[in-house]
């Protein structure tokens, strides 16, 4: 469990990590809090010559509202997101899926930005940003870049990122009609499953959806036969199971393994879409009854 | 006149254990605390294939690094080292502490590197080049027992490490078998249960892995061995064996030990290399194993497959069972390895008067990490198998779980009991623990709230287990080490107490426990006793913690200790007194005149009078410090009965624990605070097997779950709030009464748990199911059409 020897350097400033970065060409990797990295480097599986830590770089962590949009730092832990006041009012889904990584250890170390970038297929914030259309700010050498979550994903662990930007961080428009389920695998505490469910919601009918899944394949991919579906239905169980129905079945590459089979996680894709597409229910109604409570989100498994 | 209020008795109290304040402060001493001048560290280069030739290993570019002192391969260590010992009467393949010319599973070392820091070490690890010609794995057990795909140990044909052992009705002490008795039962049978369980391989995952300091003092010409081991005094024995000093030139320490489950029982081959290398280069050298390593490097346990047979009649009552098992013991035999699954032929009775048994144990070598003792060691075995197998009697049969084991307990007055297996049974009352978990559970509600969230569509089921053990191991005849333990107390000059025990705890509270025995036996405060342990140069003899054995055996050794030396003190204190030693109370730290308090004297008082005894009364030496070897006639069986409620998600197939209910009867109890946690924690691993361990290997003899993202342990969300209840049938085997309880948990909780998930799904017309209980295996179940 001893990584092979790498040099370390601090970054002070954003343009810093970016100037080290590329003066590394392409030898050096950042570290924020290392929790997808450090692993990968005790196994050996990466050998980084260089790490450039981001961690205490000022203003790239927090959380704030502006101009109607969230904007949550890339270098913010996932226990800062989950205790964040700001999201449990305004968009508790993130805060609820923040919850559900790892344990409380991870939770203080992991950020935002490591976990996107990394883009392990069975991470859960990767459908999150699917289901709230988020845009992640990136910035490299040439200067700022936005790209879209739904572009942002393109493979096992490859995203829309050069090797020598960082991700400064994300941001969304908040929505409260928003869930997200998971099936824990018991051992990593990862997705075997997750889906996020976002809705807009207007006069009793959903205006439009969002869901993102993460888990089954080798990325977190937007379920669009089920936001069609659901495009102009009534805010009614009956429809969120209907539209439910639909999810996964377009999926040509499932992941399987120990824990897994292949049909197993296609057999839930189904009942996690319709989890959060309930809990996402359950919030839009409450939302229009008045604000109450934003507990957790029914992730259905009660024993976790 | 003292005002003193009498200290209270503090055997039987919830005393908190004096050892958690250090050891959750981070002020304890572990192995890889231990620092030396001069220390170099060492890396195993370890076999990446389960099974292969080694035809060169280049380690010259290893061995070129800065910061590398040397390295080892396997034929420079067979120099050094013989084959390493095992502690049983199998015969056994010749097992070097690394492989010489043929790797036979994951993680087997082939080479040593020595080196300034671990870092340099393991970067040198990289370095050396093995060359393998592969060979096929053999992974599963049956498939092996007939040689295929191919055999790992020549001299051991179709890869059996033991062959056949018959147990039970009509064996006799020879091995002659007579099937008269138990086809008669069979032929006479109104009904047979047959069923092939599972109960899989588990990786203990103690919270600190192995470590090792061994320094070997050119000068001194002998050795001082730290190891997070649970037998010091076992480990001085072989290590001293191994390279060619005596037991007087070899000092053992088991420093702090974060647990060990069983699995550091065994002394293992990076112990003597250590010590092999240090005296090779007379330099201190220190292994610490990291989480990685233990997954392959550290002993599993479990991993038996049972034919279960059992024969009965309509009303329930059994005849006759028929037990074969099948035990994949891994590559390798180690200390005990082979031993471990006859308990389970020993246990095969469990707690009923089954009439005639038949148990036969076969043990297959494989291409995997061998298996040795883990927590319960064979017992939870045949506690699953033959709980699971009257499980399925009750489901046949449409009894209630509790009836039918009911209908066939031993009865109290049987005892002692001597099974068809051998056993002999010290005391119990099975119906008693059964009825006592039955009314705190509230079996007849839960079964009504069972009934009621079924017709809600809910997948809730109830289950029951009863268990008996074997601890308090136990008689010199059963152990090859000696059943024995040994303890020394000695009034110091100031009138305080230190006692020495040969039990090597390693998270059991035994420093809690035995200084409040001794407290009270002599009527001292409990700040004044301190219990020391795990240097074989501070204790002078031992065996070791195992086997549920501490309290019971080590225990027993301080009691007499204990006793000794207030003979002996009494006898002082009559002089000073000027007394009768028959007329003396000890009390409050003073020994006194019965019925004269002002005369008393206090301990130190005495001791300063036994220490320099002018006059030296007749027949007396200096002195107060006396030992004890306590040899236990038999062994202990505590027992007990689980109870547990489970619901299964119909779309998801994952298991949520709703309700644990525990009774255990251990005998006397010391510290029912300790007892508990040891139940705690014995059930979380019980439950574990049931719901979420599972090692798992390829076909190619690779290592699936080599990490903690993939082999799960289980959490403290996973568990309801335990329910433990009491019930104390004492043993007879022991002046304490104590039988031992580290072990206890593990027994009932799994088949438990397996029979609430069984009785959740069985409107799918289940009657068993494999451990572990995955969600997607139990998903298959409720979804039979779908899958």
């Amino acid at each position: 469990m001893i990584p092979t020897p790498f040099d370390y350097a601090r970054a002070t400033s954003l343009d810093d990590a970016v100037a080290k970065l590329k003066a590394s060409g392409g030898r050096a990797k950042l570290i924020a809090g290392g929790h997808s990295l450090v692993p990968l480097m005790k196994f050996r599986l990466s050998e980084p010559a260089a790490l450039i830590d981001i961690a205490r770089i000022p203003g790239l962590s927090g959380i704030r509202e502006q101009e109607g949009r969230i904007h949550i730092g890339a270098g913010t832990v996932h226990h800062d997101v989950a205790s964040s006041a700001l999201l449990r009012d305004k968009c508790p889904v993130v805060a609820d899926t923040a919850a559900q990584i790892g344990d409380p250890q991870v939770r203080h170390r992991g950020t935002l930005g490591g976990s996107l970038a990394h883009a392990d297929p069975a991470a859960d914030y990767p459908a999150v940003v699917l289901a709230l259309d988020a845009d992640i700010h990136l910035k490299g050498p040439k200067g700022w870049r936005v790209v879209k979550a739904s572009d942002f994903f393109k493979d096992l662990f490859t995203v829309d990122m050069e090797a020598d930007e960082i991700i400064v961080s994300v941001q969304f428009a908040p929505v409260r009609a928003a869930a997200y389920a998971k099936l824990h695998q018991r051992a990593s505490r990862y997705a075997i499953v997750g889906v996020a469910a976002a809705l807009d919601v207007s006069g009793g009918r959903v205006e439009s959806a969002r869901v993102g899944l993460t888990g089954a394949g080798s990325h977190a991919t937007r379920l669009t036969a089920v936001e069609q579906a659901l495009a102009g239905q009534p805010l009614t169980p009956a429809a969120i199971g209907a539209a439910a129905e639909r999810a996964g079945a377009g999926l040509t590459h499932v992941n399987a393994d120990i824990h897994a089979s292949e049909d197993y996680r296609r057999a839930m894709v189904p009942v996690f879409t319709r989890r959060a597409l309930e809990g996402a229910l359950r919030r839009a109604t409450a939302s229009t009854a008045g604000r109450q409570r934003s507990g957790p989100s029914s992730s259905g498994t009660r024993w976790r | 006149m003292t005002t003193t209020p009498i200290l209270p008795k503090l055997v039987g109290q919830r005393v908190k254990r004096r050892e958690d304040p250090r050891l959750i402060q981070g002020r304890a001493t572990y192995v890889d605390d231990v620092t030396l001048p001069g220390m170099q560290h060492l890396f195993f280069k370890r076999s990446d294939i389960a099974h292969g030739r080694i035809r060169r290993i280049d380690a010259s570019a290893a061995q070129a690094m800065e910061g590398v002192e040397a390295v080892f391969t396997g034929a420079e260590i067979a120099e050094l080292l013989g084959p390493m010992p095992i502690g049983t009467p199998y015969s056994s393949p010749a097992h070097r502490a690394v492989a010489v010319d043929v790797v036979r599973y994951v993680g087997d070392p082939v080479a040593v590197v020595v080196a300034r820091d671990r870092y340099v070490a393991r970067d040198a690890a990289d370095a050396i080049v093995v060359d393998y010609e592969p060979l096929p794995a053999v992974v599963d057990p049956e498939l092996a027992m007939k040689g295929q795909p191919t055999v790992i140990h020549p001299e051991f044909p179709n890869n059996l490490a033991v062959a056949l052992v018959p147990s039970g009705t009509g064996v006799d002490a020879a091995g002659k078998v007579d099937d008269s008795a138990i086809d008669k039962a069979f032929a006479a049978a109104e009904v047979v249960i047959s069923q092939r369980m599972v109960n899989q391989r588990l990786a203990p995952c103690a919270i600190e892995p192995r470590g090792v300091v061994a320094h070997y003092e050119l000068g001194k010409g002998s050795m001082t061995i730290w190891s997070s081991t649970q037998n010091p005094h076992i480990l001085r024995t072989f290590i001293a064996a191994l390279n060619g000093l005596g037991q007087d030139q070899v000092r053992a320490i088991a420093p702090e030990v974060g647990g060990g489950f069983g699995s550091k029982i065994n002394i293992y081959a990076e112990d003597y290399v250590a010590s092999a290398i240090s005296k090779r280069l007379g330099v201190p050298v220190k292994w610490i194993e990291d989480r990685s390593e233990a997954f392959v490097a550290t002993t599993h346990g479990r991993d038996i497959l049972g034919y279960v047979d059992l024969a009965a009649k309509r009303d329930g009552t059994v005849l006759g069972l028929k037990l074969r098992l099948i035990a994949d013991v891994g590559a390798y035999n180690m200390l005990l390895t082979a031993a471990i699954p006859t308990l389970t032929l020993l246990m095969a009775n469990a707690t009923y008067r089954i009439p005639a048994v038949r148990a036969t144990l076969t043990e297959v070598f494989t291409n995997k990490t061998p298996t040795d003792a883990y927590r319960g060691a064979g017992r939870p075995e045949a506690t699953y198998f033959v709980e699971r197998a009257m499980d399925m009697l009750a489901q046949e049969l449409k009894m209630d779980p509790a009836d039918v084991r009911r209908r066939n307990f031993i009865q109290p007055h049987e005892f002692p009991f001597t099974t068809q297996t051998g056993a002999v049974y010290d005391s119990g009352d099975y119906e008693k623990a059964l009825n006592t978990a039955l009314e705190a559970a509230g079996w007849d509600r839960l079964k009504a709230e069972r009934d009621a969230a079924r017709a809600q569509g809910r997948l809730v089921g109830l289950g029951l287990s009863m268990y008996v053990e074997v601890c308090g191991l136990g008689p010199s005849s059963s152990l090859p080490t000696g059943g024995w333990e040994h303890g020394q107390v000695t009034i110091e000059r100031d009138g305080r107490i230190s006692a020495t025990t040969g039990a090597s705890p390693h998270g059991q509270g035994n420093e809690t426990t035995f200084a409040q025995m001794l407290a009270d036996q002599f009527g001292v405060p409990i700040e004044h006793v301190t219990i020391h342990h795990g240097d074989t140069a501070v204790v002078k003899q031992g065996v070791g913690t195992f086997g549920s054995r501490s309290q019971a055996v080590g225990g027993t050794a301080l009691h007499m200790a204990g006793g000794k030396v207030k003979t002996k003190m009494a006898r002082f204190a009559a002089a000073l007194l000027e007394a009768h030693e028959a007329d003396l109370v000890f009390e409050n730290g003073r020994i006194a005149v019965k019925g004269a308090p002002a005369s008393a004297k206090s301990f130190a008082e005495v001791a300063a009078f036994a220490y320099v005894p002018v006059p030296l009364p007749e027949g007396l030496e200096p002195g107060l410090s006396e030992e004890a070897f306590f040899e236990p006639a038999n062994n202990t069986y505590p027992f007990g009965c689980h109870i547990s409620m489970i619901e299964i998600d119909r779309d998801t197939g994952e298991p949520t624990l709703l309700k644990l209910v525990a009774v255990d009867d251990a005998g006397n109890l010391i510290n029912p605070l300790i007892v508990e946690g040891q139940i705690h924690g014995g059930l979380a691993q019980g439950i574990g097997q049931a719901l979420v361990e599972e090692v798992v290997y390829g076909e190619d003899g690779q290592l699936l779950t080599g990490s903690f993202m993939d082999y799960a342990l289980p959490r403290a969300t996973d568990f309801p709030r335990f329910e433990l209840h009491g019930c104390v049938t004492p043993t007879p085997v022991n002046p304490l009464g104590a039988k031992g309880v580290g072990e206890a948990g593990t027994l009932g909780s799994t088949p438990c748990v397996v029979a609430a998930a069984v009785d959740a799904l069985s409107g799918f017309g289940v009657r068993h199911i494999d451990l572990m209980l995955r969600p997607e295996k139990l998903w298959r179940i409720i979804h039979g059409g779908q899958a």
